[in-house]
């Protein structure tokens, strides 16, 4: 088995998919000769041509629109918008019609959309390239919403999701591309939407999380482990739909949770997921239900990054909270 | 001492030569008359009383659909009188296997392209029945966000390229319509592409209430064409023939692997915006109706085809009495359709059913099942 970066996973599933089916095509802002900005569609304009890896006039709204046409001839476009702050400019291509399609159209016609996103903090780039804006996405019926975490799970993520009937949204965070490497089948293989995965097994307190702060939980947890406290670390990977079984059962199993996100504490993610463990496992609950995210500000300038972004110091802190409630 | 010479260029006189090449195509004028024998696409008799007959029908079922919506039997209706040539003519140089990407008012052209009557009626009541588009039948429902169509049909006009269809895509918005961002990415990405698409801007003079001029200081939309490099025309969209002839051609340019085209038709919506309360009499004058009027595209082909003997007040009436008899069939078959629950809308919501959705859905079952 290889040895991969999330990028590389990533590249490797669209290639996956370019040689699977023939409907499957690749376009978006610089993605054919210039392999993208990030380098996550190197080569593949070489190895399959102009015709299914192609670059696009630059507007978002555009490509948003081009692959609901697409799809409507039977294809199955997976465009990459360059950085998720520019989803703003196709807001209407996604939520508004792409979202919709099925619905609107009384399940006859559908939209399998797959639309790949850079986004995250932590790696200083400017304005509007950085934001965590999947809450604007996952309140959108007709949309699944995914995030993977590690270079295995992206593989598997992206190919279910190319795969899929209905319109998702691939966000991939920038800290994570390169940040490790680990063992990736180099064959076909997929990762079912909507299921979490536990990442560290645990006894006495539950974290809910996903993406970057996936890997500031897992540090989180092994310093409380070194206190004697044993933490289940949930990644959720789909953020919509919940995976709300995995979720429920854990919290009653330890009796405490906590949700992390990277993404600012209002009309987040990690709101939805403490509502759910409270329509459902109130009674199994120890302790409040307690949530790390960023503050409510606009996504800071980037010398201010790492003082705005959540740690593994703020989960360990809100943890200990939980913990000895 | 010398003039000092700008550094910027001003494009206005370049520009008036430009825009006098956007010289309204017509072929009939307004008393019927062939004026422009070389533009003439000269259909065959029975193609000339098929499209006055669609005119004729589309002109009644615009009444009658008023009229149902004054009585509370249709929901959410735009007017079409007025625009018939636009539509109809436009429609009538495509083929079966061209897609359609309309916009709310386009329900016309959507009827004659095979979308069952009761169906339009069903969209129009709220009823998702409505827009459950039969199998091979090539649109899209109404576009209800301005201009969103038009991005989409670069698309449809890409993947038809890709297909190596021998099809256009072929999408309608407004005078506003043509402001939007949608518009210049979509004539922008097909002119890119070279796809086969073909844009039309039915200028109705009005954006609910906002006149023509305030949309843009371009004197003619059809030259909105030249930024995205495209061919573009200005037709009289009154005119049958005329908005016929640019339509075929747009759409033999097309097939040939030429590219998108962008026609404009001038032309004018008697009634309201839509049935929702709109008052036209706070945004235009009676004067203005009535010059309008004057064009009308069933007048001047009415006289045009009684001219030539193709066409009769027995024929005329033959065709009304057809629509009315259809209308009448089709509302009926409307009626008929069964009660909408929630558990129909969860259920067309993803094609399989996660989880949250589930537990609602059965919830919904079990209180619209008793």
């Amino acid at each position: 088995m290889a040895q991969m970066t999330m990028i590389q996973a990533i590249t490797d599933a669209l290639r996956t998919e370019l040689q699977n089916d023939e409907n499957v095509l690749v376009f978006g802002e610089d993605v054919g000769n210039n392999g993208g900005v990030f380098r996550a569609t190197e080569g593949l304009q070489k190895e399959f041509g102009e015709d299914r890896v192609f670059d696009t006039p630059l507007a978002e709204s555009g490509i948003g629109g081009l692959a609901i046409g697409l799809a409507l001839q039977g294809f199955r476009p997976v465009p990459e918008i360059q950085f998720f702050g520019f989803v703003y400019e196709v807001m209407d291509s996604i939520n508004g019609q792409m979202a919709r399609m099925r619905f609107r159209s009384g399940g006859s016609l559908n939209s399998p959309v797959t639309i790949r996103s850079p986004f995250g903090g932590g790696v200083h780039t400017p304005e509007m390239h950085a934001d965590s804006l999947e809450s604007l996405m996952t309140s959108q019926p007709g949309l699944k919403v995914v995030v993977p975490s590690t270079p295995y799970d992206a593989k598997g993520l992206l190919i279910s999701s190319i795969r899929d009937n209905d319109p998702v949204v691939f966000l991939e965070h920038l800290k994570l591309y390169r940040s490790g490497r680990q063992e990736v089948p180099e064959e076909s293989y997929t990762i079912p939407l909507g299921k979490a995965d536990v990442k560290r097994e645990g006894k006495d307190l539950t974290i809910v999380t996903y993406g970057a702060m996936v890997h500031e939980s897992l540090k989180a947890a092994e310093e409380l482990e070194t206190e004697g406290y044993s933490v289940e670390v949930i990644d959720l990977r789909t953020i919509q739909p919940l995976d709300i079984e995995t979720i429920i059962a854990s919290v009653e199993k330890t009796g405490r949770a906590m949700v992390v996100q990277e993404a600012q504490k209002q009309g987040g993610i990690a709101a939805g997921v403490v509502a759910e463990i409270m329509d459902r496992a109130i009674l199994s609950l120890e302790a409040p239900v307690l949530r790390v995210a960023a503050p409510d500000s606009i996504f800071p300038f980037s010398q201010a990054e790492q003082v705005w972004l959540p740690n593994s110091k703020d989960i360990v802190e809100t943890a200990k909270k939980v913990l000895t409630f | 001492m010398a003039e000092k010479k700008s550094l910027i260029f001003d494009p206005v006189e370049t520009l008036h030569s430009i825009e006098e090449k956007f010289e309204m195509v017509q072929v009939l004028n307004e008393e019927g008359e062939i004026v422009n024998e070389e533009a003439d696409p000269k259909l065959s008799d029975e193609d000339l009383q098929e499209l006055m007959s669609r005119m004729v029908y589309t002109r009644i079922l615009d009444q009658r659909s008023i009229s149902l919506n004054r009585q509370g039997r249709l929901g959410f209706y735009a007017p079409t009188a007025g625009q018939e040539a636009s539509q109809l003519a436009s429609h009538f140089a495509l083929k079966k296997e061209d897609f359609i990407l309309p916009g709310y008012r386009d329900v016309p052209q959507l009827i004659w392209h095979g979308w069952p009557l009761h169906q339009a009626f069903l969209f129009s009541r709220g009823h998702f029945m409505g827009n459950q588009m039969p199998e091979g039948l090539n649109i899209l429902p109404p576009q209800i966000i301005i201009g969103a169509q038009y991005i989409q049909a670069a698309g449809v006009a890409l993947g038809m390229q890709k297909r190596k269809k021998e099809a256009v895509a072929i999408t309608y918005t407004g005078d506003g319509g043509s402001s939007q961002g949608d518009f210049y990415e979509g004539i922008n990405f097909a002119g890119s592409f070279r796809s086969p698409a073909i844009f039309i801007v039915q200028n109705n003079q009005y954006a609910i209430s906002t006149p023509r001029e305030l949309q843009t200081s371009a004197k003619t939309i059809a030259q909105k064409a030249v930024a995205a490099g495209i061919p573009g025309v200005l037709v009289d969209g009154m005119d049958p023939l005329a908005v016929y002839a640019v339509t075929r051609d747009a759409r033999e340019r097309a097939i040939k692997g030429e590219g998108p085209t962008l026609i404009e038709t001038l032309c004018y919506r008697y009634g309201p915006h839509t049935m929702a309360g709109d008052d036209p009499t706070r945004y235009r004058t009676s004067d203005i109706d009535s010059e309008w009027e004057k064009k009308d595209p069933l007048v001047r082909f009415r006289k045009y085809l009684e001219a030539k003997g193709l066409w009769s007040e027995e024929k005329e009436n033959e065709v009304i009495e057809r629509a009315k008899d259809e209308i009448k069939a089709a509302i009926k078959k409307a009626d008929s359709a069964p009660k909408q629950t929630v558990t129909n809308m969860l259920e067309i919501m993803y094609e399989e059913v996660p989880f949250n959705v589930k537990e609602q859905l059965e919830i919904y079952k079990a209180k619209e099942s008793k």
